[in-house]
Order: structure tokens, then sequence, then C-alpha cells
């Protein structure tokens, strides 16, 4: 009989790890005594907010998680599955590395690619495209450019050596973001789904290994970090922030690939948040095994590690992987080839008990089962409240701004303001064309491209949230988040599939904040029905705020980041943004509309920081989509472009800026001048059309009932709306394309 | 005419360069592992970009030391073809088969971006067939590509036209705006002296499919198959 070390654990110790005093008791209700301080680690971490979602799995749950087309359901894996025709899956997920990247930013972004990635590869899948969407505070002050440059330098600095292109992302300045930035990576990867791998443990006898870099004090605790408050204080815990090596990261991905191939293992997971603690008892708790696990044998970077350093540790670029008793060699082999190491740690046990020994010594005993979320992991319903300022923000009234005098002068403003310009300082840092599969990068599209070599099909990718909207109301902005993700999709030739989410919101304890929770939840449930959109997957982060001048904190926006897939049944039909010929005429498809609410006009130039979320109806946002998807599939349309941030204008000058070509057009006369051209109202879908196929078009568009007006015609490179001259395209992408490089090179 | 292309551990365009060389180019392709001695009996000897050994100590710096390198550098001397892209040129020059060192970029940082390029020289396997006057619209990725070498190696590589492609504007100038990164003359291509060593940064196996919408960087493929052919 093992006797376990003793060193009993206390309240005290228990609060100090973010427990709650009644968590304390349930600990020592499941494990009938008095835990150790190792396994009050253990279940410190695996019940805080970060792994177990104990604070928003309710809610979660009333997501569509299911579709004809997923392989695998909501969670149950390391990232969604989704069968996307031509024999292949598509695995991808969004992950959140904020409060890390607040601290350290360039690490924090570097593991936070790496760690994604891995969710992504030890299902079997190879990434091919990786998008990320990020938060500062106004762009500038010097932490805001600092945390900038920081954040873009490690994605880029990973990334790029791990080899895999970035091809979609956003970048949003607000002062709510100050001090707590959001930074969420996404991957995207396509697999033979014969080859997957499941993150599962069976098989009494079974060797358990530990593969790829060793085991080291960085990262202790990370997930305990990522699920309290940041603060003033937040730096103290720097030890929280891991060390990322892309290096080993792209030899664990071949050697991780290569082992798919064969039939030796039972299942893999990766060791992200909680490190050996985590994967151990979610591949366990599947199928109700148990494990011995002996941490004196897991290769360490440090002398005299503890057990509970070495359960909790985050080192990065490491995966455990349950092998078939007697193909262990097939594995050491291939681990042997990549130089990487692949050390036997323990065995799978009956039962489900995990035991944990260093040196012969029983260091924890633990149920995987009470660990996890979906298990005993504690489950919350938060009180939440309408907050004051939801009411507040309707008494906006468009009276109380005036049109301005200039309107030329204005609209060289808003595409120049750092949300609406060009991202081309931060993305020409990344490498986006390794791969050779990025088809954007000569032919611009509202979502990204993914070439599916060899096959007819390709893959379209987007992550989009315009949190204004979502502060504003949480319901109907985290719905448009949603139209919009699908919108880029259907503008770029594809059908929505599928959505992965970040749900980044401040402390959840705050009745308020979990209102805005609460409403997004509902709001993205909703448009991801309409959409056929299943929720695959994604990640919360809660805590996220910002302290101003050192006392009051202010959460951030929430911002429920969406990334979605679509397939492209037709490459050779893929839809592109930019006007193509002098001549060609410009149609809006859906209606234009005397609203101001939340658009970066109002917010960035009249200084009008609460209004409403811009006008949206979601019966009329699938139907414009309709209709364009219409268009796309008969070829009766040359360039397609959502109207989003910035409004018509800004959608007008993305069109015109790849090829330098400009627009005369003409505006509304029931719409007031400044709403036409920089209003934000959503359903708005802006298309060009050569003159020969003028009438097909209209006939076309005529029988979808969506209503379309004839805006005007692209011009050679002058900007004209109702016959005053805007400028020339050429000065507008200057200003477009260079407004954030000279802000950050000053 | 069989290709070989190296894969070192951190290589990243390896399978880039495959499918173009076999899927698109149509010829025979032999993946020549880092550990390896064995060139396979290849003609032409590929080393593609990435993060060999993932960079660390300076780019292609610790590649050169590999095995494979050691074949590489005896299949270069008895006058076989070898070409690097990216990291596979900073590999050659830290190996000394081709002059010249590829540092920082002046910016400090990471470039990604469509660039143009003109040949230098019609005297070489690579530009044999694109003419001096095309300006190539070929993308660069890299954070070392500044190429510099000492005045005297710089005088007789204009001497010797060994200089492969120069950085210029869509137009076909050479000037200031066109240098993405601060290189040496504008340079963004070297062979050796005996002509069957090439570097450059740029990377033409990008810019070679037609459903990536540019093919200028087959040009210089159609260019290397002709004239080794004919070899």
């Amino acid at each position: 009989m093992d006797t376990l070390t003793k060193d009993e654990a206390t309240l005290e110790q228990a609060v100090e790890l973010g427990l709650l005093p009644e968590e304390f008791e349930k600990i020592k209700e499941v494990l009938g005594r008095t835990p150790n301080f190792t396994e009050l680690g253990i279940f410190g971490i695996m019940w805080s907010e970060h792994c177990s979602y104990k604070n928003s799995i309710k809610y979660l749950k009333t997501l569509p998680r299911t579709g004809p087309h997923l392989l695998v359901e909501a969670g149950e894996e390391n990232a969604g599955l989704v069968d996307i025709g031509d024999g292949l899956a598509c695995a991808f997920k969004i992950e959140s590395h904020n409060h890390p990247s607040a601290i350290e930013p360039y690490q924090g972004a570097a593991t936070g690619v790496g760690g994604i990635n891995r969710d992504i590869f030890t299902m079997g899948a190879r990434p091919v495209a990786q998008l990320n969407s990020l938060r500062f505070g106004s762009i500038d002050e010097a932490h805001t450019q600092w945390l900038l440059r920081g954040v873009v330098k490690g994605i880029g600095d990973y990334g790029n050596a791990f080899g895999i292109p970035v091809l979609g992302g956003e970048v949003f300045f607000d002062e709510v973001y100050q001090t707590n930035p959001l930074v969420n990576a996404m991957s995207v990867g396509i697999m033979d789904p014969k080859d997957m791998i499941s993150a599962v443990s069976y098989g009494v006898g079974n060797p358990v290994y530990i593969v790829g870099s060793a085991t080291g004090k960085d990262g202790i605790n990370g997930a305990s970090f990522a699920s309290k408050d940041m603060s003033e204080e937040s730096a103290a815990d720097l030890p929280s922030v891991q060390v990322g090596d892309p290096f080993q990261e792209k030899l664990l991905l071949e050697a991780s690939l290569e082992l798919a191939k064969t039939d030796a293992i039972v299942g893999m997971q990766d060791m992200g948040a909680a490190g050996i603690t985590c994967s151990t008892s979610e591949m366990s708790a599947v199928k109700g095994f148990g494990m011995r696990i002996d941490l004196d044998k897991v290769p360490t970077r440090q002398e005299g590690m503890k057990p509970f350093e070495i359960l909790l540790s985050e080192s990065q670029e490491r995966m455990l992987v349950v092998v078939k008793k007697g193909r262990e060699k097939t594995v050491e082999e291939i681990f042997d080839k990549w130089d990487l190491h692949a050390v036997q740690i323990g065995e799978v046990t009956e039962g489900g008990i995990l035991k944990y020994y260093m040196n012969g010594e029983l260091a924890a005993e633990v149920p995987a089962h009470d660990l996890v979320l979906g298990g005993g992991a504690p489950v919350y319903d938060r009180e939440y409240r309408e907050p004051a300022y939801f009411a507040e923000s309707k008494k906006f009234s468009m009276e109380d701004v005036p049109v301005p005098a200039n309107l030329p002068e204005t609209a060289m403003k808003l595409i120049g303001r750092p949300n609406i310009a060009s991202k081309r300082w931060v993305y020409e840092q990344y490498d986006t064309m390794v791969g050779t599969r990025n088809m954007s990068t000569n032919a611009p599209s509202d979502a990204g491209v993914v070439n599916l070599k060899g096959k007819k099909s390709a893959l379209a990718v987007t992550v989009d949230c315009n949190a204004r909207y979502v502060h504003a109301d949480p319901k109907q902005g985290t719905a448009i988040a949603v139209a919009e993700a699908a919108r880029n999709i259907v503008c770029t030739g594809g059908k929505p599939s599928a959505v992965t989410n970040c749900l980044n919101f401040g402390n959840p304890y705050n009745p308020e904040v979990y209102w805005q929770f609460v409403k997004a939840i509902e709001g993205m449930g909703e448009a991801c029905r309409k959409f056929e959109t299943p929720v695959t997957g994604g990640n919360v982060s809660f805590y996220n705020q910002t302290v101003k001048d050192g006392k009051e904190t202010v959460p951030v926006f929430p911002t429920p980041t969406i990334g979605m897939i679509g397939i492209i049944a037709d490459k050779s039909k893929r839809m592109t943004l930019d006007f193509k010929e002098k001549g060609d005429l410009i149609y809006l498809v859906g209606e234009s509309a005397d609203d101001l609410g939340s658009s970066e006009y109002l917010a960035g130039i009249c200084g009008v920081r609460l209004s409403p979320a811009p006008q949206f109806d979601l019966e009329r946002e699938y139907a414009v989509q309709q209709a364009v998807a219409g268009l796309i599939e008969e070829g009766l349309i040359n360039a397609a472009h959502d109207v989003s941030d910035g409004g018509l204008f800004t959608a007008l000058t993305e069109m015109g800026i790849p090829r330098r070509m400009g627009f005369d057009i003409t505006s509304d006369a029931d719409v007031r001048p400044d709403a036409f051209l920089f209003g934000e109202a959503q359903s708005r879908v802006v298309v060009t059309v050569d003159g020969d196929g003028e009438t097909k078009f209209i006939e076309a568009l005529r029988e979808t009932g969506v209503p379309f007006t004839l805006l005007g015609h692209v011009t050679r490179g002058k900007m004209v709306v109702d016959d005053t001259h805007f400028g020339f395209i050429d000065d507008a992408a200057d200003v477009y394309l260079n407004a954030i490089g000279r802000k950050m090179e000053a | 005419m069989k290709f070989g292309v190296v894969i070192f551990p951190g290589s990243n365009c390896d399978e880039d360069l495959i499918y173009v060389l076999s899927h698109i180019m149509g010829c025979k392709v032999e993946r020549l592992w880092h550990k390896d001695r064995d060139l396979k009996g290849v003609d032409f000897v590929m080393i593609p970009g990435g993060f060999s050994y993932g960079d660390y100590l300076r780019s292609g710096a610790i590649a050169r030391f590999s095995p494979v390198m050691e074949s590489v550098a005896e299949h270069c001397a008895r006058g076989g073809y070898a070409m690097g892209i990216c990291n596979g040129f900073q590999i050659l020059c830290e190996a000394g088969l081709l002059p010249g060192v590829l540092l920082h970029n002046d910016s400090q940082k990471f470039i990604c971006q469509n660039v143009h390029i003109k040949a230098a020289t019609s005297n070489s396997a690579l530009t044999a067939g694109i003419g001096s006057d095309r300006a190539l619209k070929i993308p660069v990725a890299h954070a070392e590509g500044r190429y510099f070498a000492p005045t005297e190696v710089l005088r007789q590589l204009n001497e010797n036209e060994q200089v492969l492609f120069r950085y210029c504007t869509p137009e076909g100038r050479f000037n200031k705006e066109a240098n993405i990164n601060g290189s040496l003359e504008n340079i963004a291509g070297v062979m050796n002296e005996g002509r069957n060593v090439f570097g450059m940064m740029p990377h033409p196996e990008r810019a070679a499919d037609t459903e990536l919408g540019n093919t200028d960087g087959k040009l210089i493929f159609d260019s290397l198959c002709a004239a080794v052919n004919l070899v």
C-alpha cells in the first residue's frame, strides 16, 4: 500500500490558489480527506476558470453545437473538426493569450500562436492558415506601441519560423484595452479524416509517453493567472508567462503528423494550460481509465523540480501520448528521427484514479473525473443585471451631431484612423505566403482563401468582431459579429460552414459584465442557427479589464471574437473585392440607412463614445447574403465587398486601392450625407458589374426581392460623390496604407 | 535530370519547392535528409527556405555543418548545380559556396511582400530565358536579407557578371525605394564564379502556380530547366 505525502493543505492555501472556500470543502468531499499541497494545486488549476469553464459552460451549452458536417462534437477533442468535402476535414480553433501578452507581449503572443497550432496538429491535421484578432489601447500611447510591437513580433517570429501563413485578422484600438490588450490566435488545419488522433486514453498497461521539449519552471500556474483580474500587480506574475520555441514546435508538428500515419497510438493531447495535470486527467476521464505517472521520469530543464512544479508547468511544445503496448519502438523511432524527447513516464491503469509518483513516493492521488469539465468540476450560474449605460446609449440622437462642413476632409481623416486604415504595418511582419496556398495575396477578398491543392474547392477563413457594437448592445452586436463573418465568406464566394469563438469579457462576478456575457451568447446562438454555422469550440477569457489612473477598473468591451470557415465549392468562381475596369457599374445590395450608431466616424471623429449598435435585422442580412451568393454563383458580378467599419466610403476606397481606381457615385437624398458615407448600418454589400452584364444582373437581383441601388461607376482614379471631388485614389491609398506605419515609425 | 531538395529540421519551404518542381514543372525530385550524406544521384540540389535548426545562432550558420552539406559542397566542387532560396541562400553563403553575407534588414523587421526584381545578367542557367528588361514580381519573406560583400568581392561580382537579380520598382527602375532590405547595389541574388551555384532571397516557388495569380517565378524555373537540360 502506497503512503501519500502528507503535508495537508489549508483553506488559506486554497484561496491563494484562486479557489473559493466552498470549493475547498467540495475537494475534501470528493477525496474523503484533506488534500495535500500537490493535490490542492491540481484541483486549483483544473477548477480554475481557464480549465473548467465553470462560469460559462451553462450558457455555452445553449449554442448550436451539431450539424451534419461536424466530425466531432464541440468540446470533445482539442479542436473542432468539419467535413469540407473532397475527402478532407478541417480542424480549427481560436484561443486567447491576453493576460500573458499584457505583461510580456512578445512571449505572450508567441506562445499563444504555439498553443493554438498544437491544438490543431495534435489531432493529426497540418495547419495551413493562421488568423489573429488583436485589441489595444490608444495607438498614440507609448505603452500601446510597446505592446503592439511586442505582440506583432511575437506572432511573427513564432509563426514565421513554424512556417504557417497568416491569412487574416483584425486590429482594433480603444482606451478600454489600455492595460489589458486582447490577443486571440486562430489556426486552421486540414487532414484526411481517417488520420484523426483522439485526446483519449484507454487500455490497461498501455504506456504513457511525454514527447517534445523538456519541462521547466516556466509558466507554472499560467491557467490560474489567466483566471484572475488584471491589476497593477500583474507584472509580479511574470513567471506565469511561458517561453516559446517555434523550432521545437516545427519538429513536434512533423513528428506528430508522422505518428498520425501509423496505428501505434491510442491518443494524444497537447500540453497547454495546466500541463501534465490537464492532459493526464482529461485523456483519462473520457473513458474512465486511470494512470500511474512517475514524475521523476519527466525530462526537466532544472534540477530538483518539485512534484507540483512538474505537474503544473506550462512549458511549451510538449505532448502526452498513450501508445499501444508493443508499439513503443515505432513511436520512439519517429521522435528520434526528429531529435525530440519521447520518454515513457507511466501507464494506463484500471479505474479512474490518477496516481503521481516522485522517486517511488506517492505525491498525489486524485480521481480524473472529478477534475474535469463535464465531470466533477464546479458549474455556476452567476447573477446578472442590465447595466445603466445600456438604456443611456439609446438616448443618442443624430440631431446632436452636425453634418461636417467639409465631407472630403472628414473622409480622408476617417480612412486614416488606425481602426479603419490598412493593417499593413502589422501583417507585412508575418509570413503570409509560406505553404503556397494563400490565394488572397494577388487577389484580395473579404475572407482569406486557402488553396486546397489538387482539389476543385478552396477554404475561406475569417475572424470578426466589432466590440464597440457588442458593448453598445451585446446581443445584437454579437449577432452582427457572426453575420459579418458569414458575409465575408459569402462575398468571397464561399458557403459559411462552422464557427469557433473566443469570448473575451471582464470579471464574471460583476453582474453587469455577466449580463454582457449572457446576452452575447444569446445573439451568437440566434445568428449561428440562422447561418447554419455550429460552434465547434473555442475558449473563454474572463477577467479582462483596464486599470485607470491606478484605481478605477474598467472592463474591456465585451469581445466575442468569431472565427469562421467556409467552403468555396468551385475555386474558379471565387470572388474578389477590387474594382476591375474603368466604367464598371457600382451597385449597393441592401439599403442605405440614416444611421450613425457606434460607427468609427461617430466614436472616433465626432467623439460620441456611447450610441446604439448599428441597425441590424437577421432575416434581412440573410436575404442580402443569399442574393450576393446567387450573383457570384451565376457569374454576374466582378467584385464584391461588404460595408462594415468605416461605412460606404471606406468600402469603396478599399475596392479602389488594389488597382488604383476611383469612383463616381450619387448619394441617397433620404439619408444624411455623413450617414450615407460613413454610417455602419449592416447588411450592405457593394458589387460591380460590367456594362454588358447589367441587364442580367438586374433581372437576377429583382427576383431575390432584396433592395438594391445603382451608386455610380468606377473611374480611372478620381473619387467623386454628388459631383464633389473627394480627391484621388493615389492620395487616399497613401493615407490608408501608411497611417499606422507613420505612427509606429515616427 | 533530377532535382534534390534538402530538408533540414526547421526547413519550411521544402514542400512548396517540391510541389512546384514536381507538379508544375513535371520534374523528378528526391528529398535529401540533413543527416544523410547520400545525394541520391541528383543533378541539381535545391536548398529551400525556412529556419534551419531554428536559425538560433545566425541564419544558416548551423546548417552548413550538417552531413548533407558536406556532400553538397563536394557536388558543387565537381561543377554540380545547386541553388539556395532565402534561408538556402543564407546557408550557401555561410558555407562559403557563394560570396557575401546576408545581414538583418535595415528596417530591423521581418518583411513579407511582393517585390520586383530584374535579372542582372542573361549569362546563367537561372536567367538565360528571362531577359534583363522585364521586372518580375516575386515575394520575399525574410528578416535577414540585406546582401553585403566587401568592396573587392563586389567589384569581382560585377566584373564577372555574377549578380543574378537586383530589386527594382514595378516599372523596372533601381532606386532606394525598391531596395526593401538595404542590400548593397539592390542585390537580390548572386552566383559563384563557376556559374553553377545560385542564391536568391526572393521566393520564385511562391509565384509559380496559376491558382495563386502570379507566375513570374515560374519563368525562373522555366529558364533553369531549359538551360540545364541542354548541358
